[in-house]
C-alpha cells in the first residue's frame, strides 16, 4: 500500500475521529504504519468536522494530509467543505442523503446508504461511524474483516460489542453498486 | 520486547513521564495538552502516585516544586497561556535547584490566541521566559516515539543536573497517533543523596561537576530553600562573591556539561549541499521536504536540534561549513533562526520559511524555496 491520505468528514458528535483511529489502529495492527490527525474547532457537537489518516507500508514523514486519495462524507455540510483539493482519480464516498456535486465524473464515487443502514438496519444512528469504517476497509483493503473486527471491538465501550460488530458487518457487507 | 501500536503523542508523554519515574502531576488542563493531565489522572493513583488539579497554572507549578522537594519525581503539563503564568516559580526551580519537567504542548499565540492550532511560538520563551539570568535545558520531540523517550530524557537530566527541564512539544505531535515501537529497557536516572544525616550539610556546595547533592526534605539534613540568592547552606546573601560563585556555577552547570546534554538527529547529511534546520513538528515537514527535494536530484539533508538548548552548536557549525547554504523552518515568525545566524551566520547563507495563522507549512514550499537557493 504505497502512502493514501483518507479524510473522513462528518459533523460533531458522529465519532468521525473514532472511526479514523479505528482506521489508523487496524492498520498499524495489520502491519502498516498510520498516522491519524484531527482538526476541530472549539465547539464539541454539530458543525462539519474531520479527521485524517495517512497510512503507508514504509514510514511515514509528513503526517498530515494535504491531497486527499479518499474522502468520506457523512452529511452535505461536510461534503461542501471538505470535499475538496483532491488527488486525481480519488475515491470519493458520499452519504446517499447528501447530494451528489456537479464536478462528480472526476472521482470515483460511491453514493451509499450509511445513515440510512444505521439507523434503520442497525437500529441505532450512532453506529454510523462504525457502519462507514467496515465501508471504507471494503474500498481500501487496508486489512483482513477480521483484524478490524478485532481492533473495533478493542476501541468500543464495553457492552456495545453487539450492535458495533453488527453495524461493521453491514458496512462490509454494503452493495457498492457498478 | 518491543510492540508496534498506535498511540497519541500527548499520551507517549504520559507514558514515557511514569516509565521515568514521575510520580507527581499538578496541573490546570488546557488545550491542546489536556490528554497529559487526563492519562495523569487515569494512571497515577493505579501507580502509588499523586495527582492533583489545582486552582491555577501558578499553584500548580508551586505544587510540583513542593512534591520534587520531597523527593518524588513531578510535572506539569500546559499550554502558552499556561506556560506565561508557570515562569516565575521556574525560575524558582532553577535557582533553587529542584528537577521537575514541564511540558508545553504549543498552540498558536499570542494570549489565548487559535487554541486547536499547533505553534512553535514559544521557543524564546522557553529559553528566557523567567526573569533573570538561568540556566535551562529544553527538549523538543518530533514524532510520538521521540517523545515518549525523550520524556524519560527529560526527568533523566532534570534529576542528574537538579534543575527544571522544558519538554517543548507541538499540537502537531501532541494530538498526532502514530505508529511507535516501545522498548522497555531504559535508563532510569534518580537524583544522588548524601550518605549520612548530619545536623548542618553544606547543600549547595556542589561536587565537581557543579551539581549540588541535595536531600530530600525529610530526610534528616538541615538546610534552606530560597528563592534568594544564598550561600553554600541554602541562607540568603547580599554578599557580592557569593552571588557571583553561586550565579556562575548555576550558568556553569549546564554549559560545562553541554557535551553530555546536547542531542541532534540528522537527516541524509553525508553528502549534502544545502541544509534545512527543523525542530519537533516542523521537522516532519523538513524530512519530507528533504525527500522531495532528493528525488529531483538535489543534495539536501537535514538537521534536526533535539535539545533545543542548549544546541549541539559544533555540529551545526560543521555542516554549515559542509552545505554553505541553511533553510530554517518554524511555526512561527522567526525565533530559532536567528540562533542558528549566531551559530552558522558566517559559514553559510541563512534563508527562513515561518507560518503563524495556525496551518501547516507544506513540504513543498520548503522544497521550492530551497531550490531558489
Amino acid at each position: 500500500m504505497k502512502r493514501t491520505e483518507i479524510r473522513l468528514a462528518g459533523t460533531g458528535g458522529q465519532g468521525v475521529i473514532l472511526a479514523s483511529v479505528i482506521l489508523a489502529e487496524a492498520a498499524v495492527n495489520a502491519g502498516k504504519y498510520a498516522c491519524q490527525t484531527q482538526s476541530y474547532g472549539p465547539e464539541a457537537r454539530g458543525g462539519a468536522c474531520k479527521a485524517e489518516a495517512v497510512i503507508s507500508e514504509g514510514k511515514i514523514s509528513y503526517p498530515e494530509v494535504s491531497e486527499p486519495d479518499f474522502v468520506l462524507a457523512l452529511t452535505q455540510k461536510a461534503a461542501d467543505k471538505y470535499v475538496r483539493n483532491l488527488k486525481e482519480n480519488a475515491v470519493v464516498v458520499l452519504d446517499s442523503r447528501v447530494q451528489v456535486p456537479q464536478n462528480a465524473e472526476k472521482y470515483k464515487l460511491y453514493h451509499l446508504p450509511i445513515l440510512d443502514t444505521a439507523e434503520y438496519e442497525i437500529g441505532r444512528s450512532v453506529t454510523a461511524n462504525i457502519v462507514a469504517v467496515g465501508v471504507v476497509n471494503r474500498i481500501l483493503g487496508i486489512c483482513s474483516f477480521e483484524q478490524l473486527t478485532e481492533t473495533v471491538r478493542n476501541r468500543i465501550p464495553k457492552g456495545t460489542e453487539e450492535i458495533n460488530l453488527k453495524a461493521l458487518n453491514a458496512g462490509n457487507m454494503m452493495d457498492l453498486g457498478g | 520486547m518491543s510492540k508496534r501500536v498506535l498511540m497519541q503523542g500527548n499520551e507517549a508523554c504520559v507514558k514515557g513521564a511514569l516509565k521515568a519515574g514521575m510520580r507527581f502531576f499538578a496541573g490546570y488542563p488546557i488545550t491542546p495538552s489536556t490528554e497529559i493531565a487526563e492519562g495523569c489522572a487515569v494512571l497515577l493513583p493505579k501507580m502509588g502516585g499523586k495527582f492533583i488539579q489545582m486552582e491555577d497554572e501558578i499553584a500548580s507549578m508551586a505544587a510540583v516544586i513542593g512534591a520534587s522537594v520531597t523527593g518524588t519525581k513531578a510535572m506539569t503539563a500546559t499550554s502558552g497561556p499556561g506556560f506565561s503564568l508557570k515562569q516565575e516559580n521556574i525560575g524558582y526551580a532553577s535557582v533553587a535547584e529542584i528537577p521537575c519537567v514541564i511540558v508545553n504542548v504549543q498552540r498558536s499565540g499570542p494570549s489565548t490566541g487559535l487554541p486547536t492550532s499547533s505553534s512553535q511560538g514559544d521557543v524564546m520563551q522557553s529559553r528566557w521566559g523567567t526573569h533573570g539570568d538561568h540556566p535551562i535545558i529544553v527538549l523538543s520531540p518530533s514524532s510520538v516515539s521521540e517523545t515518549y523517550y525523550l520524556a524519560i530524557r527529560a526527568f533523566n537530566l532534570s534529576e542528574k543536573y537538579m534543575t527544571p527541564v522544558i519538554f517543548l512539544m507541538d499540537e502537531m505531535i501532541g494530538h498526532l497517533r502514530e505508529t511507535v515501537e516501545i522498548d522497555d529497557e531504559v535508563e532510569i536516572i534518580d537524583r544522588k543523596q548524601p550518605d549520612a544525616p548530619e545536623d548542618k550539610y553544606e547543600a549547595y556546595k556542589a561536587e565537581d561537576n557543579l551539581v549540588p547533592v541535595l536531600p530530600v526534605f525529610g530526610s534528616g539534613h538541615y538546610y534552606n530553600i530560597t528563592g534568594l540568592t544564598h550561600d553554600t547552606w541554602g541562607f540568603p546573601t547580599n554578599n557580592r562573591k557569593t552571588a557571583d560563585q553561586l550565579n556562575n556555577r548555576l550558568m556553569d552547570k549546564i554549559e560545562k556539561n553541554r557535551r553530555d546534554i546536547e542531542a541532534w538527529d540528522e537527516y541524509l547529511t553525508d553528502d549534502a549541499e544545502i541544509l534545512i534546520v527543523a525542530y519537533g513538528g516542523s521537522a516532519r515537514v523538513g524530512e519530507a521536504a528533504v525527500d522531495m527535494l532528493r528525488e529531483k536530484g538535489i543534495k539536501a539533508g537535514m538537521y534536526r536540534p533535539v535539545t533545543i538548548w542548549p544546541m549541539a552548536e559544533t555540529r551545526l557549525k560543521e555542516l554549515a561549513t559542509q552545505c554553505g547554504k541553511i533553510l530554517v523552518i518554524e511555526h512561527n515568525h522567526g525565533q530559532y533562526v536567528h540562533e542558528v545566524e549566531r551559530v552558522a551566520g558566517d559559514k553559510a547563507r541563512i534563508e527562513f520559511i515561518g507560518r503563524i495563522n495556525g496551518s501547516y507549512i507544506l513540504p513543498e514550499e520548503v522544497a521550492e524555496k530551497a531550490e531558489e537557493m
